[in-house]
């Protein structure tokens, strides 16, 4: 049973790969940028932390500005983020990233400064601090990574779980009348004057995976030209407390995820001038 | 030639700070500690480009203060009581990480939303710990507006010299009152760069890590001892005390802030009535100077610690004098302020009962 499973998996994802069409000899080499460490990386097998750190430190290394990058890292998942980025990075308490990312900026503001913060961080214990951070234009660039759940609790509900989904704090489904809706967070920033890029990604796919590349490159670029704040959500997956498989995961947040979290651009600047 | 000002003990401090070459605060209202943060608006960005930002808590605040004191820059934060509660695990995170900055309460009245008088009530969360873990801040006690001045400087100097972060234990009343101050000159603000600082890393360094999450418990343990080490070492160099008319004196009030400047009327009045009565003041809070009170409980009958809360330094005097003499407390709560004539009437009761 387990072994047929595998093997549809697989097939599944040499399909994926093929319809991607980017099997070409200079995408088969692999270089690891200088601004990612050795350290093997404590995500679960599939989870989208990975992919979403590779990003980052492939746009710092191609803009060449690692001895200008300083890092804030959330409480989370992704705690540990400062093992696998080679970068210079802060450890904030729980929710406070943006506030910590808003002191260094300010007293750096030649430097870039990003935060990396998941749902439970962003969306609800430090939702005060997102938004101010926002609506003063803060020339940061905020990645928010969104799936769904509280990842290094153990699977517990987060504002952005979806209506129905089980959790182990919502064991019969998230209920709207005891909990609310999930929280469009990016919605609600998206309307404050001081953000000036804002956009929904992915890393579910090869494609999306570029796409997500593209826009942590834009908030970077747009630090240079102090326009004020980009913010950049990446839908992700968590397979372990989803309880799926990674490829299982991946599908899930296609059907499931992504018609209530749409991707795209949510605010692009209007006349948008060349960072370089 | 020196420059005299009459001012606000709130509005000194913050002068203060413009002087001392501090590069950003971060703030939020809330009495009585508001002019601080006004004073700053107003006058920092540009005398010295210091940067100065209204926040929107004290919870923001402080995480600000935290990504700005780990780029090495010198900045500080002010609150009031409730203020100084909601930041206090951002302050654990910042003693744990080591980082240098400055911290000051006005202290009001508590408990709860309390009363925006002064008040000594917070000796316990300032001097003890505050938040979670095991950690020191190192707390400086002003008694006058001059002293509200002095001790910014200071205080930026201890915390760079320790990597740790400093308050300023002030009240509602010295923050306020006018007095005449004398200002030192404005200090440069630095660009020194620090081997622990984030700044971006470069090709020449590993990269910087501020953190203080230490999974593994022997590792936590280490930092633990390190830090342990650091408050013992502090605890040996950056004692602060005054002694007045302690010589030949049979009973020592023993009292910080502005309650020791009332402590010096009564003890004025006492001598009015031939009591022999001195005032011992300690200046840092954390170091305690408790070697001094024990030296100083050889020749004394008691003392009398004087608060502006229910007793809570007492029990360090207490500590100090480990039974030698008796340690005897009066005190006011709620943000009222005792008067030379009550802390008379109690000296008064002490001198009867102890050569009686």
């Amino acid at each position: 049973m387990n072994e047929k499973r595998l093997l549809e998996e697989e097939k599944h994802f040499e399909t994926m790969i093929a319809e991607e069409s980017i099997c070409t000899n200079e995408n088969l080499v692999y270089e690891k940028p200088e601004t990612l460490t050795d350290t093997p990386m404590h995500y679960c097998p599939g989870c989208g932390h990975g992919v979403a750190h590779r990003l980052i430190a492939e746009v710092v290394a191609e803009l060449d500005i690692q001895d200008k990058t300083i890092g804030v890292a959330p409480v989370g998942c992704s705690v540990f983020a400062y093992n696998y980025l080679n970068i210079d990075m802060t450890e904030a308490a729980h929710g406070r990233a943006s506030a910590v990312a808003t002191g260094i900026k300010r007293v750096l503001p030649d430097k870039y400064v990003f935060s990396y913060q998941g749902d439970g961080d962003l969306a609800a214990i430090g939702t005060g601090e997102t938004i101010h951070t926002c609506n003063r234009g803060e020339n940061i660039l905020i990645i928010f990574i969104n799936n769904g759940i509280y990842g290094m609790t153990g699977g517990q509900m987060a504002p952005t779980t979806l209506v129905g989904m089980k959790t182990t704090t919502t064991p019969f489904g998230r209920d709207v009348e005891i909990m609310g809706n999930p929280l469009k967070i990016t919605e609600l920033i998206a309307q404050l004057p001081g953000v000036y890029y804002c956009t929904r990604v992915a890393v579910n796919t090869p494609n999306n995976v570029r796409k997500a590349k593209k826009a942590i490159m834009n908030g970077f670029k747009y630090q240079e030209l102090k326009k004020g704040l980009s913010f950049v959500e990446i839908v992700s997956n968590c397979p372990s407390n989803w309880k799926m498989t990674p490829i299982e995961s991946n599908k899930w947040l296609e059907e499931h995820m992504l018609p209530y979290y749409p991707l795209g651009d949510l605010k692009v600047p209007q006349n948008p001038q060349k960072a370089e | 030639m020196k420059e005299l000002k009459l001012m606000k003990g709130n509005e000194a401090l913050a002068e203060a700070a413009i002087r001392a070459g501090c590069d950003g605060y971060f703030g939020y209202p809330i009495t009585p500690q508001s002019e601080v943060l006004e004073y700053l608006t107003q006058h920092a960005k540009e005398r010295t480009g210091m940067v100065v930002l209204q926040a929107e808590s004290e919870i923001a605040s402080i995480n600000m203060i935290y990504g700005a004191a780990g780029t090495g820059k010198k900045v500080m934060t002010s609150s009031s009581s409730p203020g100084i509660s909601l930041m206090q695990e951002g302050i654990s995170y910042i003693a744990c990480a080591e980082l240098p900055c400055l911290l000051v309460n006005v202290v009001r009245g508590g408990p709860g939303l309390g009363t925006i008088q002064p008040s000594q009530g917070d000796y316990f969360q300032a001097v003890k710990g505050g938040g979670h873990g095991d950690y020191r801040l190192i707390v400086l006690a002003p008694s006058t507006v001059q002293e509200m001045v002095d001790h910014v400087k200071l205080g930026f100097d201890l915390a760079f010299k320790w990597r740790n972060p400093v308050m300023i234990l002030s009240d509602g009343a010295l923050g306020q009152m006018m007095e005449k101050v004398e200002l030192f000159p404005q200090m440069p603000r630095t660009n020194e760069i620090f081997p622990w600082a984030t700044t971006g890393k470069t090709k020449d360094r590993e990269r910087t890590i501020i953190t203080s999450l230490h999974i593994q418990p022997d590792k936590m343990q280490e930092i633990n001892l390190h830090l342990q080490k650091k408050y013992k070492a502090i605890e040996a160099e950056e004692i602060r005390y005054e002694m007045i008319d302690c010589e030949d004196a049979d009973l020592v009030l023993v009292a910080f802030g502005l309650v020791a400047r009332i402590c010096q009327k009564a003890a004025q009045l006492a001598k009015e009535k031939g009591i022999k009565v001195g005032v011992f003041r300690p200046i840092s809070l954390f170091p305690y100077p408790y070697q001094a009170l024990n030296q100083l409980a050889d020749n004394v009958k008691a003392f009398l610690t004087v608060e502006m809360n229910a007793g809570q330094m007492v029990e360090d005097v207490r500590l100090a004098v480990n039974g030698k003499i008796p340690v005897e407390f009066t005190g006011r709560m709620g943000g009222i302020i005792p008067t030379p004539e009550e802390i008379l009437n109690k000296i008064e009761e002490i001198y009867v009962g102890e050569t009686a």
